[in-house]
């Protein structure tokens, strides 16, 4: 039963985990996007 | 508890709740990145032109990214003899943190990403030969000719040789003689570093079905081989100065490190690898990443002495 518990908080870790990283992602191709687009409109 | 052993015991079947991120970071083959990096950094600097910083810092991650998803499709697809080889036993898919679909999505999925970024962003040259390069890495040498032929590392290498010459596209948008000279550095370079490795590892690539050239072809005569590409790689590597794109700090320092790699290669010719533990081999595998790193820092700090003079 505490064995069922710890895996599950477990498990619920690396999900939230993963879901950080993915947001990190998100939040790092919109910025790269974002960055390039003033870049480029600036004329490089 | 019968939950627990069932568990442990689906080798290679991912569950979902396994995974890390950190697993999905050791798909894209983290420090083969480095090398990636730092070679196309030096391409894009010692390019002729100028891009503008940004746009140079995204041009160096798409290249990061595509060669890293490449990794990670390779992953995919050698998961099996990952699993029998003790270097790669311990990869995500072969210990069933990932699957390998979950591999293969994010494989491509990056590789496409990285490959549109690079176009929009930067140029669609720059953007094609990182396309070729992914393509080549994966169809190319992972599934058609790793298997099949002790010339894998050979033609395969090239793969890993596109990076600098990326990174010069970046800037100019072309591809000129000195990116390619950039480019065969590292084709040449490959086969004498991956079969140092190989020599001690025989035993493994032979359990696993992998015809490297030590499989097949003996020591004797891969290390004869070895000290060939060395040699090729001595004036080869005297190249970027003469065509401009790099000075003579850099001559004089490729000339140094080209004796050296000539000299390993001398060592491991002359080694009885079973009496000595391939000391020399393993000597040579280290000094030939040290050598790479090297060359290519040379190539970054000395620019060439007529400016514009590269292509």
């Amino acid at each position: 039963m505490d064995r069922d518990r710890t895996r599950s908080e477990e498990a619920r870790r690396r999900l939230r985990g993963r879901n950080l990283a993915v947001l990190f992602a998100l939040i790092a191709f919109v910025v790269i996007i974002y960055v390039v687009a003033i870049v480029r409109m600036g004329g490089a | 508890m019968s939950d627990w052993t069932a568990t442990d015991s689906s080798v290679g079947k991912a569950t979902a709740e396994a995974a890390t991120w950190r697993d999905f970071v050791e798909l894209l083959k983290p420090r083969v990145m480095t090398l990636v990096v730092f070679t196309a950094i030096a391409g894009l600097m010692a390019a002729p032109g100028e891009l503008h910083p940004i746009l140079a810092a995204v041009a160096i991650l798409c290249i990061a990214i595509g060669a890293g998803a490449a990794g990670a499709v390779n992953m995919w697809y050698d998961r099996d003899i990952d699993a029998v080889m003790a270097r790669t036993a311990g990869r995500p898919i072969v210990t069933g943190r990932v699957s390998p679909e979950s591999a293969l999505e994010f494989g491509v999925i990056l590789t496409a990403g990285a490959v549109a970024i690079m176009g929009l962003a930067v140029n669609w040259v720059a953007a094609a030969l990182l396309a070729l390069a992914s393509a080549f890495y994966i169809f190319v040498y992972t599934i058609w000719l790793k298997r099949r032929t002790p010339q894998n590392i050979v033609i395969g290498g090239a793969a890993g040789a596109f990076p600098p010459m990326i990174g010069w596209a970046a800037v100019t948008g072309d591809v000129s003689l000195a990116s390619i000279v950039l480019f065969a550095l590292i084709f040449f370079w490959t086969p004498p570093h991956f079969w140092a490795l190989a020599l001690y590892k025989t035993g493994e690539y032979e359990k696993a079905g992998v015809p490297m050239m030590p499989v097949v072809a003996g020591h004797a005569s891969t290390k004869r081989q070895m000290l060939a590409y060395a040699v090729i790689l001595f004036p080869l590597a005297l190249l970027p100065t003469v065509l401009g794109a790099a000075g003579w700090v850099y001559f004089a320092g490729a000339v140094v490190l080209g004796a050296l790699f000539v000299l390993c290669a001398v060592r491991v010719l002359r080694e009885d690898g079973e009496a000595t533990r391939w000391r020399a081999a393993r000597q040579m595998f280290g000094f030939s990443i040290f050598y790479l790193f090297a060359l290519f820092a040379l190539i970054m700090v000395d620019r060439p002495v007529l400016p514009g003079a590269a292509g």
